[in-house]
């Protein structure tokens, strides 16, 4: 009996506190993870993925301003589907992985929004350009774990992105939209 | 009896003739291609003339329901009409087969046709790499297959005309008036 008592006041306790223990979303688990690309090319709508990333993430939902999140993506971890077009991504005239291997994205600034939504301000760098971006990020808990998604935009041409031959955007549209989905855990 | 098809029936048949060859033609060109601007827009081409040349097969077919074909010169005999209308009826197959494969083929390859670039045809096929070959296969096949046809075809037409003497070849061609394709088949009959 007095044992029962004590597991359902823990329990009472657990449920009370719960909200205030705060958790910290550090690490990225790639395998829960994707960073997904499209892009229109001669009117129909193209994606493709980045598989290689590294994420470095600090979020504390109870101090969503302190927030600090950095990713470098390996830009050779494209694959738009098929071999050609991976190969022809690497070259000079796209992402020139041989003298830019990676994208960086860093965070500025975080405001909130509401339903779990968060503004997150950062620099976008691709091929030694960098363009201030802003996008919604929404925020899921579950458990331990924490889900972030978003979607944002931005235009090929400021980045250099397909030059020359490809730089028509009626073969390959101007804008290519990125959706990401990071599912992290506290270490 | 009617003598000659109808003038819809002529403009359909060289219409499709030339849209089929230019299309063969272009398809037979792009593979080989290294990728560029120029690549994606032939593939394009290829595929919007495909979808055109199907829509234009199916009122083809549905005109030719309403309006059925001359009868076959009666010094045909009944063995060789049941031959060229058998090779008709497998041109028409072809003519339908063609383009639906070469869009499942594109679709299980990841890329969705889009009619000039506006009007989306669904994805029939999920993205699927082996199914993707396999499909290609079966366009190359269809399409050789119907070249080989159409060898026999254009033979055809010619041993009619310059065998046979009779109004087969002339009676499909647009340039020919209907007086001298009344006069050419009174020399048949």
């Amino acid at each position: 009996m007095n044992k029962t008592l004590a597991s359902l006041f823990s329990s009472l306790l657990a449920l009370w506190v719960g909200p205030a223990a705060a958790i910290t979303y550090t690490v990225v688990d790639p395998a829960q993870s994707a960073i997904q690309f499209s892009y229109v090319q001669m009117g129909v709508t193209m994606d493709g993925s980045f598989t290689k990333y590294n994420v470095k993430l600090s979020f504390d939902p109870a101090k969503p301003e302190s927030t600090v999140a950095l990713m470098d993506l390996q830009l050779a971890s494209v694959d738009a589907g098929y071999v050609e077009a991976n190969s022809e991504l690497a070259g000079k005239d796209w992402f020139d992985t041989a003298a830019y291997p990676t994208a960086r994205f860093e965070s500025t600034s975080v405001q909130t929004l509401p339903d779990n939504k968060y503004q997150l301000n950062g620099k976008l760098t691709i091929k030694g350009r960098t363009r201030e971006i802003s996008t919604p990020v929404t925020f899921a808990s579950k458990g331990s774990k924490g889900l972030f998604e978003g979607t944002f935009s931005f235009n090929r041409s400021e980045f250099a992105i397909g030059k020359g031959v490809w730089s028509d955007p009626k073969i390959v549209a101007d804008q290519i939209k990125i959706r990401f989905r990071l599912q992290a855990i506290e270490k | 009896m009617m003598t000659r098809y109808t003038p819809t029936a002529i403009a359909l048949h060289w219409i499709i003739a030339v849209v089929m060859a230019g299309t063969f033609a272009l398809g037979l060109y792009m593979q080989g291609l290294p990728l560029s601007p120029s690549k994606l827009q032939f593939y394009s081409y290829h595929k919007w003339a495909g979808v055109s040349a199907f829509l234009l097969v199916l009122v083809r077919l549905i005109w030719r329901m309403g309006h059925p074909a001359p009868a076959m010169p009666g010094a045909m005999s009944s063995a060789m009409q049941r031959v060229a209308g058998a090779a008709h009826t497998i041109l028409y197959l072809l003519m339908f087969a063609i383009p639906i494969s070469g869009w499942l083929m594109s679709s299980a390859k990841g890329f969705q046709t889009v009619w000039f670039g506006v009007i989306p045809l669904p994805d029939l096929v999920a993205r699927d790499k082996t199914l993707g070959e396999q499909l290609h296969l079966l366009h190359q096949i269809l399409n050789y297959s119907t070249l080989l046809l159409l060898i026999g075809h254009v033979f055809a037409a010619f041993k009619h005309h310059l065998v046979d003497r009779d109004d087969v070849l002339i009676r499909m061609l647009p340039w020919a008036s209907s007086q001298h394709s009344s006069t050419s088949s009174e020399k048949v009959s």
